[in-house]
C-alpha cells in the first residue's frame, strides 16, 4: 500500500501570523492601554523588551449557548466510603472537588506574550515626529547614486562591455560581415589549389570578403554603451541624540530618574525611525563634560550651575563630529531649573544662534521633587528664560514633570500626532 | 531473533517507513484493521501550535479568534503549563497524521500505531463518521473555504466578513443536523455548486430588476400557522441552516459563509460524540501493536519500558478527590472498556455471561471489537458495554445534586448490585449529545407582523442558559436575522421561565 512521509518542518513558519495580527488589531485598544499601564509602574527598559501583557477580554469573547445551575447528576470514579443514600453536606465539600467535565473554562483575563516589535509599535503607535522635525527631515537629504539604464555617452570607466559587445555582434550579423573562419578556409583552399582558373576565382572572392571585413569594423563607435547613473536624494537615516543634564547638588536621585526615563523613551522612539542612533551624554555643573552613560546618571559631581557650559559643549561636539547635513540632531535637556542670572545672556545667544537652527527638536524637561502636581511648580529662572525665548519664536518644547507616572503622558504630549501647540505659538 | 526497528531514540525517514510497515503488518493481519492510506507529516512545535489554533486542521480560513487561541496556547506552552500533543490526526483520505519532530523513535512508533492505525480505522469504519463526514473532500473543501473567505474580504471588506463569521461561530454548536435523513454530505459537490451559483448570479445579473417597482405587499392573513411552519421547515434546531435558508436580508455571500461554518461544524460533530470510543480504540490498538512488536523482538526492552511509561501517563485516571481530577479521561475510560471487552470475550466470568450473553466467550476478540467500533458512539457504547466488573474496578458512584434539597448532595448509586445499571445509565447520559448541548430550536416567525424570530429553549433538569453569553449569542443571531429575536426558556410543562428579546444592531446594508 502506498504510504507517504512528508517533512513539513521546512515549511515557512508563522502560518498564523495573519490571525495574530487580526487578533491584535481587534484587541488594539485593550492591548494599548495594558501596555501603557505597565509602562508606568515598571522599568521602561524592561517593559520595552516586550513581554507579557494581560488584557480583559472585552469584545473579544466568543459566546456560546451554555447552561448553568439546575439539578446535576455526576458519575465519578474512586469511591472510598460512600454507600447509597448518603447525603454529603454542600459547604464542607464532603464529596471533594466537584468540577464538571465539559464546562468551558471562561478566561476573563487573558495573558499573552507580545514580541518586542509589537510592543514598541503599540507603545508608540499614536506618536509622530513633530511637524517641525519632519519639515527639516525632508530638507536634510544627501545625494546618492543609482543605476539608471545605459547611455550613448559617458566616461570610459563606465563602458558597459557586455552591452557594447552584444550590440557589435548584432550589427556584424546584420551587415553580414564575413567571418574570419570563412576567409581562412578559402585561403587554405587557395594554397592547395592547382587549377589557375579556380585560383583566380578564389583570389577574387577573398579580396571581396577582406574588403568587406575592412568596411565593417569589429567594434564601431556606435556600438559603445555606457552605464548611466542618476543622482537621487537619500534621506538621512541616522540621528544623534544629545542628553543634557544638570548634575549639580540640587538635582536629587528622583529627578535624575525622571530624566533617565524621558531619555529612554526618546531613544526608543528615535530608534524606531532611524536606522542608526547615537547618544551623547553631556552633564554639567558650572563646567560641562561629555561622559559615558554610567557616569552621566550615577557619577558624583558638585558645583554651581551654568547651563551655557553644556550648550557650548554640545555646540562644539556638533561642529566636530555631527555635521547637521548628515545627522538628524535631537536634544533633550533636563534640569531643576536653577541657573545663575548672569548666564541667561549666553544661554539665549547659544540656543537661538547655534543650537536650535541645527536641531530637529529640542526639548526641555524641568524635573521636580515627588509629591504635588507639576503645574504647581513655580517657574524657575531657566523656565522663564526659555519661555521668553519661545515668545520670540524659538522652536522649543518644554514641560514640567514631578512624578514617574507623568513621564509617559508628557512624552506622549510632546509627540502627539496632531498638530503641535508648540508650532502654533 | 528478528532485526530491531531502531536503536536508541534517533530516527530518520527510513526508520519511519520501517515502523509504519511493521505496525501495518500487525494492524492488518492480526487486528484486521481497514484504514485509509496514511500520510505522515513531520512538524515542529510551532507548527503544532499553529494546528492547535485552527482546530487541528492543516489549512483554514483566517479569523482573529484563531490568533487569540494561538497566543493563548503559545503563552501557556512557553511557561511550561502545557505540553503539546505528540500527534494530531485528521479524518481525511489519505489520513494525515502530524508527528512532532522531537518525539523519540519509540514515541513515533507509539503515535503511528495510535493515530495512523487506531484513529484511522475508527474514522473509516464508525457509522457516525461514515454518515456525517466526507473524508475524501474535506481538505479540498477547506481550501475552498479559505479562498472564498479571502475573496469575500476583498470584495466586501474585512469588517463585514468578520461580523458574519463572529456571528456564525457563536451559533456553530447549533449549526449541525442531529438526525440523518437528508442526503449525505459531499463536499466536492458543495464546492462546485457554490462556484456555479456565483457564476450564474453574475451571468444573470440585470440591473433592470433592481428598479422594478414593487407594489405594497399583499397581506395574507389566511396563511395559517401550520402552513407557515411547514413552508419554513419549522421547528428547526439547526439555527445556521435556518438562517442560511430563511434570513430575509442576508447577502448571498453571507449565506455562503454560514454554510461553510455549518459544514465545518457538521464535520466535527461525530468527533465530539465519540471521544471515549475514538481514543479508546486508538489506545487499545497502539497497546496491542506495541506489545506484538516487543514480543517479536522488534523493539528493545528499554524502548518498550519507555513506551509503557508514556502509555501509563496517557491512561491515568485520577480519582474524584484527587486535585488533578477534571472529569473522566477519555483515553483511560475507553482503553479500560476495550480491555474489559477483550477479557469478557476471551475469558468471561459467570457474571459476564449473564450481562453480556452475546459476546461473552465468543473468543474472537478482534471481530467483536471491530463490530463495536463500527456501530456505536460514546453514549450507546457505555450504555451497552460498561461491565459491573469495570464499575467495581473504577469504583464508580453517582451523585445527585438538587439545589432544592437543603441537606446536601445525595449519593444515588454506587458500585454494588443495586447500583450497576443506574451508574451505567447515568454515565452514558453524560455522553449523550442530547444532554450536552442545550436544546434550542426555531419555533416560529411572525411573518405578517414585525418578522420577529421566535426561539425556544427546552430546559432540562432546571439548567437555564448563562445569561451574559446567551444575550451575546442572541445579539449575533439578531444581527443575522436583521429583525427582533426572542428566546423563551420553557420547562417540560411549557411554562415560560424566562424570555429574552434582542434587537439587531443597525444594519448599514440596504436589503
Amino acid at each position: 500500500m502506498a504510504f507517504h512521509v512528508i517533512d513539513r518542518r521546512l515549511n515557512p513558519g508563522g502560518k498564523s501570523l495573519e490571525n495574530r495580527q487580526r487578533f491584535l488589531r481587534r484587541a488594539k485598544a485593550q492591548v494599548q492601554s495594558a501596555v501603557k499601564k505597565s509602562s508606568q509602574d515598571r522599568d521602561i527598559k524592561d517593559v520595552l523588551e516586550g513581554g507579557e501583557v494581560s488584557i480583559a477580554l472585552d469584545g473579544m469573547d466568543e459566546p456560546r449557548f451554555r447552561r448553568e445551575g439546575g439539578t446535576r447528576d455526576m458519575v465519578l470514579p474512586g469511591n472510598k466510603k460512600f454507600v447509597e443514600g448518603d447525603i454529603l453536606p454542600r459547604s464542607g465539600e464532603g464529596g471533594g472537588k466537584k468540577s464538571q467535565p465539559g464546562q468551558g473554562d471562561s478566561e476573563d483575563a487573558f495573558r499573552f506574550v507580545l514580541s518586542r516589535e509589537e510592543f514598541v509599535n503599540l507603545f508608540l503607535d499614536d506618536l509622530e515626529l513633530p511637524d517641525l522635525a519632519k519639515r527639516k527631515l525632508a530638507e536634510a537629504e544627501s545625494q546618492g547614486l543609482q543605476r539608471a539604464g545605459y547611455a550613448t555617452s559617458g566616461s570610459p570607466a563606465n563602458i558597459s562591455i557586455s552591452r557594447t559587445v552584444s550590440r557589435a555582434l548584432a550589427r556584424r550579423v546584420a551587415l553580414r560581415r564575413p567571418r574570419r573562419e570563412t576567409i581562412a578556409a578559402l585561403e587554405a583552399e587557395l594554397a592547395e589549389c592547382e587549377d589557375d582558373e579556380r585560383r583566380a576565382q578564389l583570389e577574387a572572392e577573398i579580396a571581396v570578403l577582406k574588403a568587406k571585413a575592412k568596411r565593417i569594423p569589429f567594434i564601431d563607435p556606435i556600438d559603445i554603451r555606457y552605464r548611466r547613473f542618476e543622482t537621487i536624494p537619500k534621506p538621512v537615516a541616522q540621528a544623534v541624540m544629545f542628553c543634557l543634564m544638570d548634575v549639580s547638588g540640587s538635582m536629587s536621585e528622583h529627578m535624575k530618574d525622571l530624566a533617565k526615563r524621558f531619555y529612554m523613551l526618546l531613544y526608543v522612539f528615535l530608534k524606531r525611525r532611524y536606522r542608526h542612533v547615537e547618544i551623547v551624554f553631556i552633564r554639567h555643573t558650572d563646567r560641562a563634560e561629555e561622559v559615558d552613560e554610567q557616569t552621566f546618571f550615577y557619577g558624583p559631581a558638585s558645583g554651581g550651575t551654568l547651563v551655557s557650559s553644556a550648550l557650548q559643549t554640545m555646540n562644539d561636539i556638533v561642529r566636530s563630529r555631527f555635521r547637521p547635513s548628515d545627522w538628524n540632531i535631537y536634544a533633550a535637556q533636563a534640569s531643576d531649573g536653577d541657573n545663575s542670572i548672569s548666564d541667561s545672556e549666553a544661554v539665549s545667544r547659544l540656543l537661538t544662534g547655534a543650537i536650535l537652527p541645527v536641531c530637529q527638536f529640542f526639548a526641555y524637561l524641568e524635573v521636580g521633587e515627588a509629591g504635588g502636581y507639576s503645574f504647581e511648580m513655580p517657574d524657575s529662572s531657566l523656565w522663564s528664560l526659555y519661555e521668553r525665548l519661545r515668545g520670540n519664536g524659538a522652536e522649543l518644547s518644554m514641560r514640567k514633570v514631578r512624578d514617574r507616572s507623568e513621564i509617559f503622558p508628557v512624552f506622549h504630549d510632546l509627540f502627539q500626532r496632531r498638530a503641535n501647540q508648540e508650532k502654533a505659538s | 531473533m528478528t532485526e530491531r526497528l531502531f536503536d536508541g531514540a534517533d530516527w530518520d525517514f527510513i526508520t519511519l517507513q520501517r515502523i509504519h510497515d511493521a505496525c501495518e503488518d500487525v494492524a492488518r493481519n492480526e487486528l484486521g484493521l481497514d484504514t485509509y492510506i496514511n500520510q505522515i507529516e513531520v512538524i515542529t512545535a510551532e507548527q503544532m501550535l499553529d494546528a492547535y489554533s485552527s482546530v487541528g486542521m492543516p489549512l483554514f480560513y483566517k479569523h482573529w479568534s484563531f490568533g487569540k487561541h494561538f497566543a493563548f496556547h503559545e503563552a501557556s506552552y512557553r511557561k511550561g503549563l502545557m505540553g503539546l500533543a505528540y500527534e494530531i490526526v485528521i479524518n481525511s483520505s489519505p489520513c494525515i497524521s502530524y508527528l512532532m519532530e522531537e518525539n523519540t523513535a519509540t514515541m513515533q512508533t507509539l503515535v503511528i500505531a495510535h493515530a495512523a492505525f487506531g484513529h484511522n480505522h475508527f474514522f473509516k469504519n464508525n457509522y457516525l463518521f461514515k454518515q456525517w463526514t466526507d473524508a475524501e473532500g474535506i481538505l479540498d473543501y477547506l481550501e475552498f473555504a479559505k479562498r472564498y473567505v479571502k475573496s469575500c474580504e476583498e470584495r466586501y471588506g474585512h469588517v463585514a466578513v468578520e461580523h458574519t463569521l463572529d456571528a456564525a461561530h457563536a451559533l456553530m454548536s447549533h449549526g449541525v443536523d442531529r438526525y440523518p435523513g437528508k442526503k449525505n454530505l459531499d463536499l466536492r459537490e458543495e464546492e462546485k455548486r457554490a462556484g456555479q451559483r456565483r457564476l450564474h448570479e453574475e451571468a444573470a445579473f440585470n440591473d433592470l430588476w433592481r428598479t422594478v417597482p414593487s407594489g405594497p405587499a399583499k397581506s395574507r392573513k389566511t396563511l395559517s400557522i401550520e402552513r407557515r411552519r411547514k413552508l419554513l421547515g419549522l421547528p428547526q434546531e439547526n439555527l445556521l441552516y435556518f438562517l442560511e435558508k430563511s434570513a430575509p436580508r442576508l447577502a448571498p455571500w453571507q449565506r455562503e459563509l454560514l454554510r461553510i461554518v455549518r459544514h465545518i461544524a457538521q464535520y466535527f460533530y461525530p468527533q465530539s460524540q465519540t471521544k471515549v470510543m475514538n481514543e479508546g480504540t486508538a489506545t487499545y490498538v497502539h497497546y496491542r501493536i506495541m506489545n506484538r512488536l516487543h514480543k517479536r523482538g522488534k523493539i528493545s526492552d528499554g524502548n518498550f519500558l519507555e513506551f509503557l511509561q508514556s502509555h501509563t501517563n496517557v491512561v491515568f485516571q485520577p480519582e474524584f478527590d484527587d486535585p488533578r481530577f477534571s472529569g473522566f479521561n477519555p483515553y483511560a475510560l475507553g482503553f479500560a472498556m476495550m480491555q474489559d471487552i477483550e477479557r469478557i470475550v476471551s475469558d468471561p466470568t459467570d457474571e459476564d455471561r449473564e450481562w453480556f450473553p452475546d459476546i461473552a466467550g465468543t473468543r474472537d476478540v478482534e471481530d467483536v471489537l471491530r463490530g463495536i467500533w463500527a456501530n456505536y458512539r460514546d453514549e450507546s457504547f457505555i450504555g451497552q458495554f460498561l461491565s459491573p466488573s469495570l464499575i467495581r474496578q473504577l469504583r464508580l458512584f453517582h451523585l445527585h445534586d438538587n439545589p432544592e434539597e437543603r441537606a446536601g448532595i445525595r449519593v444515588d448509586a454506587i458500585h454494588d448490585e443495586r447500583g450497576y445499571r443506574r451508574v451505567r445509565r447515568e454515565l452514558a447520559k453524560q455522553y449523550d449529545v442530547g444532554y450536552i448541548d442545550p436544546n434550542i430550536e426555531v419555533v416560529d416567525v411572525d411573518l405578517a407582523g414585525d418578522r420577529r424570530l421566535m426561539l425556544r429553549h427546552h430546559v432540562v433538569k432546571g439548567a437555564q442558559l448563562a445569561e451574559t453569553d446567551a444575550k451575546r449569542v442572541l445579539q449575533h443571531l439578531a444581527d443575522l436575522w436583521s429583525y427582533d429575536v426572542s428566546l423563551q426558556e420553557v420547562d417540560s410543562n411549557d411554562k415560560v421561565l424566562k424570555e429574552y428579546v434582542l434587537n439587531p444592531r443597525i444594519q448599514p446594508v440596504a436589503a
